[in-house]
C-alpha cells in the first residue's frame, strides 16, 4: 500500500500540485488521471522520488519515503518497477540486457538464471525470441511491453506506469492495460497508473484518483465514475462523442 | 551564476565517486569506454600529430635562416613543442570535440528520453554509473594517446624535413636525442591526465543536467566542447606557470 499525504509541489512560482493526499491499495490498478497540464506526471515523480515535494509525505507499507535520503531509499527502490511515457529502455542495450540489467546490479544470480528471469518476463509480456534485438529495433507497443518486463524483473512490490497507452492504437492499448491488471492481480503489487485514455479508466480502474489544476477533485472506481455529478470530471470523462453516446445507454 | 554551476558541477562529481554498486557492472563499463576513448580516437590523433610535427618542423626550418645556428637545432625545437604544448593541449583541444561532444550528448540523451530516471528508479547511482567510467576511460587512455601523438609527431617532423630538404634526417636525429629534458615528458604527462579529468567531467556535466529535447541536447553538447576547450586551455596555462 501506498499513502500520500498533502503533496504540495511548485515549479518557480507555479504550483503544481496543491496538498493532494490519498491511499494506493495493494492488488489493485491505481488511477491517476486528469487533463494535460493537472499535474499527473509531477505526481507520480513525486511518490517514486524524482521530485521532491515542498511539502507532504510519501509513505510505502508505512515507511516514509519521502524523509529517506539516497542511500535509505535504495531498499524500498528494488520494491519499485516503472514504466516510462517513452518506455525509456537503454538504447546501447539488446532487450535482454535491459531486462537483466537490474539483475546484474542487485542480484548474485548467474548468467543462466538471469536469462531464464529475463525469458520468463518476456514470456509474460508476450514477447518471446526478441532477446537479441536492440531497442530501435522494435515497434512502440513492443518497446512498452519490454518496458513492463524490465519493470517487473525485480519482482517489484510497487508498480507505476507513467501513461503506458501514449502513441498505441487501441488494440495495442487494451493489450497492454490488460497485461497491466493481470500482473497486478497475479502479483498482489500496488500499481499506480498515469492516463488520460478513458479505456483505461473503464477497463482497467479500480481505484481512480481525479485532478484538475493540481488539486484532488475525485476519487472513486471505475463503476462510479459514470454516475459522478462532479462537473468537472463529467466534462473530462464524456468530452468524446463515443463516451457521450455510451453514457446515454447507461 | 558562476558559482552555480561549480557547487552543481563539484556535487555530480562527489556523487560520481561514491561506492559502485556492484564493481563488476563497472568494470566492464570503464573497459567500454577505454575502448570508445582511447580506440576510437586513434585514427584523428594518427592523422594530426603527423601534420602537427610536419608543420613545425617545416616552419621551425624556415624562420631559421642563420648559418651560425645548426640545423640540428630545428628537431630539438620540434621535439619540444610537440612534447611541451603540441601533442598534449592540440590533441586534447581536438579530442574535447570527439570525445566531449559524444559524452553530452549521449548522456543528455539519455535525461531527455527518461532513461536516467530509469536508472534513479532502480535505485543505481546514475551519476556513479555513467560519468565514473568516462573519467577513468579518459585519464587512462588520454596519457596513452599523448605519448603516441608525441612519437608521431616527430615521425611527422621527420618526414617532412627530409621531404622537403628542410633539415637532413641525420642532422633531425642529433636534434632529437640532444639536450632532452624528462621534466617535459612530465609536464606532457600530467598535462593528459588534467585535460582528460576536464573534457570527461565538464562533458558529462553539460550532458547531465540537460532539459529538453534534441535542441537542448545538441546546445549541451556544444557547450560541453566551448567550456572543455576554454578550461583547457586555462589549465594549460595554470601548469606551465606552475611547473616550468
Amino acid at each position: 500500500m501506498i499513502e500520500i499525504k498533502d503533496i504540495n509541489k511548485s515549479f518557480g512560482d507555479k504550483q503544481v500540485l496543491k496538498g493532494i493526499s490519498a491511499v494506493f491499495n495493494q492488488g489493485m490498478s491505481n488511477l491517476i488521471i486528469g487533463g494535460s497540464g493537472s499535474g499527473k506526471t509531477t505526481l507520480l515523480k513525486c511518490i517514486v522520488g524524482l521530485h521532491e515535494p515542498e511539502k507532504g509525505e510519501v509513505l510505502y507499507s508505512n515507511q516514509n519515503f519521502t524523509a529517506m535520503d539516497f542511500e535509505q531509499r535504495i531498499p524500498i527502490r528494488k520494491e519499485i518497477g516503472m514504466l516510462f511515457q517513452n518506455s525509456a529502455l537503454f538504447d546501447s542495450m539488446t532487450v535482454e540486457e535491459n531486462i537483466i540489467f537490474p539483475l546484474n546490479l542487485f542480484t548474485e544470480m548467474s548468467l543462466s538464471e538471469k536469462r531464464d528471469r529475463a525469458n520468463y518476463c518476456l514470456d509474460k509480456v508476450n514477447l518471446k525470441n526478441t532477446n537479441k534485438l536492440f531497442p530501435s529495433e522494435l515497434s512502440g507497443g513492443m518497446k512498452k511491453r519490454v518496458g513492463i518486463a524490465r519493470a517487473i524483473t525485480m519482482q517489484p512490490k510497487y508498480l507505476f506506469c507513467d501513461e503506458p497507452n501514449s502513441g498505441l492504437d487501441p488494440k495495442t492499448s487494451i493489450v497492454i492495460d490488460e497485461l497491466i491488471k493481470d500482473i497486478t492481480e497475479e502479483n498482489n503489487i500496488t500499481t499506480v497508473v498515469v492516463t488520460h485514455d478513458m479505456n483505461s479508466v473503464m477497463g482497467i480502474g479500480d481505484n481512480i484518483l481525479f485532478l484538475h489544476n493540481g488539486e484532488k477533485w475525485w476519487q472513486g472506481s471505475n463503476k462510479e465514475i459514470a454516475h459522478t455529478d462532479n462537473p468537472e470530471l463529467n466534462s473530462f470523462v464524456f468530452a468524446s462523442k463515443f463516451m457521450q453516446a455510451a453514457k446515454e445507454k447507461l | 551564476m558562476i558559482f552555480h554551476h561549480l557547487g552543481k558541477y563539484i556535487l555530480l562529481l562527489q556523487a560520481s565517486f561514491k561506492k559502485p554498486e556492484k564493481f563488476k557492472v563497472y568494470w566492464s563499463e570503464i573497459m567500454r569506454e577505454m575502448v570508445s576513448i582511447g580506440i576510437g580516437s586513434l585514427g584523428i590523433v594518427c592523422i594530426i600529430s603527423v601534420f602537427i610535427g610536419g608543420v613545425s618542423t617545416v616552419q621551425t626550418a624556415f624562420q631559421l635562416v642563420s648559418n651560425l645556428i645548426p640545423r640540428s637545432i630545428i628537431g630539438g625545437i620540434t621535439r619540444d613543442s610537440a612534447i611541451l604544448e603540441f601533442s598534449p593541449t592540440i590533441t586534447s583541444l581536438v579530442l574535447a570535440g570527439r570525445v566531449g561532444s559524444s559524452i553530452a550528448s549521449q548522456i543528455g540523451t539519455m535525461r531527455v528520453t527518461e532513461q536516467i530516471d530509469a536508472l534513479e528508479i532502480m535505485g543505481v547511482n546514475a551519476p556513479g554509473y555513467l560519468i565514473l567510467p568516462k573519467i577513468i576511460g579518459g585519464v587512462t587512455m588520454f596519457p596513452l594517446l599523448i605519448i603516441l601523438s608525441i612519437c608521431l609527431s616527430l615521425f611527422g617532423g621527420y618526414i617532412a624535413g627530409s621531404a622537403s630538404g628542410a633539415v637532413s634526417s641525420n642532422d633531425f636525429i642529433i636534434g632529437l636525442t640532444t639536450d632532452f629534458n624528462p621534466l617535459f615528458a612530465r609536464i606532457a604527462l600530467i598535462k593528459a591526465l588534467v585535460f582528460a579529468f576536464i573534457i570527461t567531467s565538464v562533458s558529462a556535466y553539460q550532458g547531465y543536467y540537460t532539459s529538453g529535447g534534441a535542441l537542448e541536447v545538441g546546445q549541451a553538447s556544444t557547450r560541453g566542447v566551448v567550456m572543455s576547450c576554454i578550461i583547457i586551455l586555462c589549465a594549460d596555462y595554470l601548469i606551465a606557470q606552475l611547473m616550468l
